[in-house]
Formats: structure tokens, C-alpha cells, sequence
């Protein structure tokens, strides 16, 4: 347990930066306090026992030498980690800008293919183009979750404020999602308070929030009539949006973790492979930088509720 | 006489250029097309389109520097960014610079581009 401590406080980020036992700031700051400690003790016997100035000036030059030559060291590796960091949502994002060229070509390529007027194509034609085109927007997809990420990570999440129509973006989302759902025997049952008041957030984020609450739903059905409740209504100074499904649940252990980057829970990651644990990270962070709050109540085989609000002006 | 809206695309990612010459003719469009900015910046000056596409990241000139002179020389021609830039940095430049809107390429399928399109021009 203690041991477990103390790895977690002083090792832990050293080894995930592969930095060695005298780079790394927290051990480095663990041998400074000893040494500190034990240079006092040693100054202290020192003086009592030989009453010597010059032997005492000497050691606690000694000792200060010591302990800088340390702490530039530890200094040193902080910079090191951060490099590492800052090199790491510099690859990310570099290769997710690489990424999207080749993806967009391959969209618009098959969109072409797939227009009315160019008719030409078999049933079977058609189906697996569906089939590339469902497969590039997943990895578009993956590919603005991990943009996201690292935006996230370097600070950089800036949103912009406007004014939105939330009833209006929810419209396109369900519809966007309802032959999903269809096809996972999943009934959409909404309902939407005529006036929410103004409401301010970032469109395309808030639209991803949404779209990732009814997804989840969805994909987590688990059983074979599955009824997903999605609400938008005006509770005063506040919006609120809530998915509320009879699916397969989150098991108690897993619930703290649930908004944590890449986590999945046991119970689905078997059955559904499809996911890759960001939706709701970067959800929480969309919120919050809107001003708002995020949550959601479950208990396992029986369903799950997630919502969030957002701050709202009544006209 | 012809009464076809002409059409500039300023594009280099030859996939891309293709696909949209190909939609924007299906539709009727007259089209013209840059490979880079310095020729999309010249023929958007002698040709006068009537909207431009316009990428960003470009040989010889980007599509902000292409944006700047265009409105320096006082054109008041409709430009859309079309773009796989998605920073809110880029695009607020983008729409200070007087873009007319921004759309994030692998975000918008074409036939979402084409609405822009239509939309923007309906408005001018
Ligand atoms: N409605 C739900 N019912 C049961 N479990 C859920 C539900 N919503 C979320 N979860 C759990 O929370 C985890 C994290 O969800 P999140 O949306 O962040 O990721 P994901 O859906 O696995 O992947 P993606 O990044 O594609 O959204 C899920 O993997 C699942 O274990
Ligand atoms: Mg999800």
C-alpha cells in the first residue's frame, strides 16, 4: 500500500516519460530532503563536537553544492517531461491534419459515386460504397476525437460562444441517428419544451455532446426492445438534456471512471467493439467550457440516465 | 449569351479538385480552377467569378494571403474557405480577413458543400 504511494507520487510520470532514477524530479526531490536532513544533523554534531568555523563553513558549502547540482538535475527532467508532452500533441495533431486530406478525398470520391445523377451502379455497387463511406467517417471521426484530445490537453479547447437552437440541432441528430437505432430495435421517444431560452454554447461541440449521449444509448442497449427517452427542457435559469435509456447499464466500480480519456467498461468493451472511450471525455470538457455541468445516474442491467445543463436566459 | 454562374476553385489536393469541378458542372456552374494561390489570385482578378472555393494551406500563396489581397482590392466577389484547418484561431482569422464562411472539408459532405454554395450565392 505505502509502497504503491509512494511509487504513484515520486516514479510514476519518470517511467511513462522513460526518464532514469537521476532525471527524475520526484526521486530527486526525495534524496534532497535526506540529504538537507542529514546535513543539518551533520553541521549540528560538527559544531558541538570540534567548535572549528572554518569546518563548518567548509560542509555547508559542501552540501549547498550538492544540493544544487541536484536540483538543476531535477530541473532538467521537468523540462524534459514537458517536452515529451509538447512533442506528442505536436505528432497528433500534425498527423491528424495529414489524415484528413486523404479522408476527404475518399468522402467526396464516393459521394460522387453515390449522387442520383450518377445512377449507374448495381444494388450490391451501391451497398459497398455505403459500406466506405460509413468506414472514412468513422475514422473522420476518430480523427477530430484525437484533434479534440490534444487540444484539450495543451489548453487549447477554445470554443465559441453563440447563441444556439438546441431543439434545432437535436432535430438533425436524431435524424442523423435514427436508422442506428432502427436497425439496434431501439425506439427514439423525444420531447422538447417549446420555449428553452437562449442558450449559449458552441454549436458543432454541443451537437457532438448530444450525438454521443443518443450513440451511447443505442450502442448500449443490450437488449432487444430497448426504449431511449431524450428530453430538452427549461428548468428556469438552465437547460437541461437528458438520454435515458433500459440498457445495459455501468457496474457501480466503473462509474468514477467513466468520464476519464479512453476508458470503456467491462460490461460493454466484449460485446461492442465499436468505441473508443473519447465521446464523453471530451463531452465533459465541452460542457464545462460552456459554462455547464455533466452527469448521469446507472445502475447495471437495468439502464442509465446522462444529462447535462447548460446556463439559459429567458426572454 | 451566357448566364452561368462562374465558379472558382482554388485547390491543390487533386482529389479534391476534381470532385468538386465534376459536382459544380453536374449543377451547372461555369467552373474555373487554381492549383495554387498565386494563379487563383490572378484569375479571381481578371475572371470576376461570381464565388470563390478557396483552400488554405497552398503552393506559392496561402488561401489568408489570397483572402487579404482580394479585399484589399476592394472585390467584394463571395469566398468560401474550404479548409482542413479547424482551430478556432484559423477560422476566426479566416472570417476577420472577410471570409464569407468556413467549411472544415472532412466534416462536410458534398452535397452540404453544395448547399453553401447555393446559399451563399442566393444571398449576393
Ligand atoms: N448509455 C450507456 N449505457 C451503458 N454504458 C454506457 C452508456 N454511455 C456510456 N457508457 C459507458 O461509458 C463508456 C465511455 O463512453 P464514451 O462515449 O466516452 O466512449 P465510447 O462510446 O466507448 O467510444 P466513443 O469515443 O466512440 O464515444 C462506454 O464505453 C461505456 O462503457
Ligand atoms: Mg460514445
Amino acid at each position: 500500500m505505502i509502497n504503491k504511494i509512494i511509487y504513484k507520487v515520486f516514479f510514476k510520470d519518470c517511467r511513462e516519460n522513460n526518464l532514469g532514477l537521476w532525471q527524475c524530479p520526484g526521486f530527486l526531490f526525495l534524496m534532497m530532503g535526506f540529504i538537507n536532513i542529514a546535513s543539518m544533523l551533520g553541521v549540528y554534531v560538527i559544531v558541538r563536537e570540534y567548535n572549528v568555523p572554518e569546518l563548518v563553513v567548509f560542509s555547508v558549502s559542501a552540501v549547498s553544492v550538492i544540493i544544487f547540482s541536484i536540483g538543476s538535475s531535477a530541473i532538467n527532467g521537468f523540462q524534459q517531461i514537458a517536452k515529451a508532452n509538447k512533442m506528442k500533441s505536436e505528432f497528433v495533431s500534425i498527423a491528424s491534419h495529414q489524415l484528413k486530406a486523404p479522408l476527404s478525398g475518399m468522402r467526396w470520391a464516393t459521394d460522387i459515386l453515390l449522387r442520383d445523377k450518377n445512377k449507374c451502379l448495381s444494388d450490391k455497387q451501391a451497398e459497398y460504397l455505403k459500406d466506405i463511406q460509413e468506414n472514412t467517417s468513422r475514422m473522420i471521426r476518430l480523427i477530430n476525437d484525437l484533434l479534440d484530445v490534444s487540444r484539450i490537453e495543451s489548453g487549447k479547447m477554445d470554443i465559441g460562444l453563440q447563441t444556439v437552437d438546441l431543439s434545432g440541432i437535436l432535430k438533425t441528430v436524431i435524424k442523423e441517428l435514427s436508422s442506428f437505432a432502427l436497425a439496434n430495435n431501439a425506439e427514439l421517444v423525444v420531447s422538447v419544451d417549446k420555449d428553452l431560452g437562449s442558450v449559449k454554447t458552441d454549436s458543432i461541440r454541443i451537437k457532438m455532446v448530444m450525438q454521443n449521449f443518443i450513440d451511447n444509448a443505442i450502442k448500449y442497449i443490450g437488449s432487444e426492445n430497448g426504449i431511449i427517452k431524450i428530453s430538452l427542457k427549461n428548468k428556469g435559469d438552465e437547460v437541461v438534456f437528458t438520454v435515458e435509456d433500459n440498457g445495459s447499464g455501468i457496474p457501480e466500480k466503473d462509474q468514477k471512471k467513466i468520464f476519464d480519456k479512453f476508458f470503456r467498461s467491462g460490461n460493454i468493451a466484449k460485446k461492442q467493439t465499436i468505441g473508443t472511450g473519447l465521446g464523453l471525455y471530451i463531452a465533459k470538457a465541452a460542457v464545462e467550457s460552456s459554462n455547464g455541468s455533466i452527469g448521469f445516474e446507472s445502475k447495471e442491467k437495468k439502464g442509465s440516465i446522462f444529462w447535462f445543463r447548460l446556463p439559459a436566459r429567458n426572454s | 449569351m451566357d448566364n452561368k454562374k462562374k465558379i472558382l476553385v482554388v485547390e491543390d489536393e487533386a482529389t479534391l479538385q476534381k470532385a468538386l469541378n465534376d459536382v459544380l458542372v453536374q449543377e451547372g456552374y461555369n467552373v474555373l480552377s487554381a492549383l495554387d494561390g498565386m494563379l487563383g489570385l490572378d484569375l479571381a482578378l481578371k475572371e470576376k467569378p461570381d464565388l470563390i472555393l478557396l483552400d488554405v494551406i497552398l503552393p506559392k500563396m496561402d488561401g489568408f494571403e489570397v483572402l487579404k489581397k482580394l479585399r484589399e482590392n476592394d472585390s467584394q466577389i463571395p469566398i468560401i474557405i474550404l479548409t482542413n484547418l479547424s482551430d478556432i484561431s484559423d477560422i476566426q482569422k479566416a472570417l476577420d480577413l472577410g471570409a464569407t464562411t468556413y467549411l472544415v472539408k472532412a466534416d462536410f459532405h458534398l452535397d452540404d458543400v453544395l448547399k453553401k454554395i447555393k446559399e451563399t450565392l442566393s444571398k449576393n
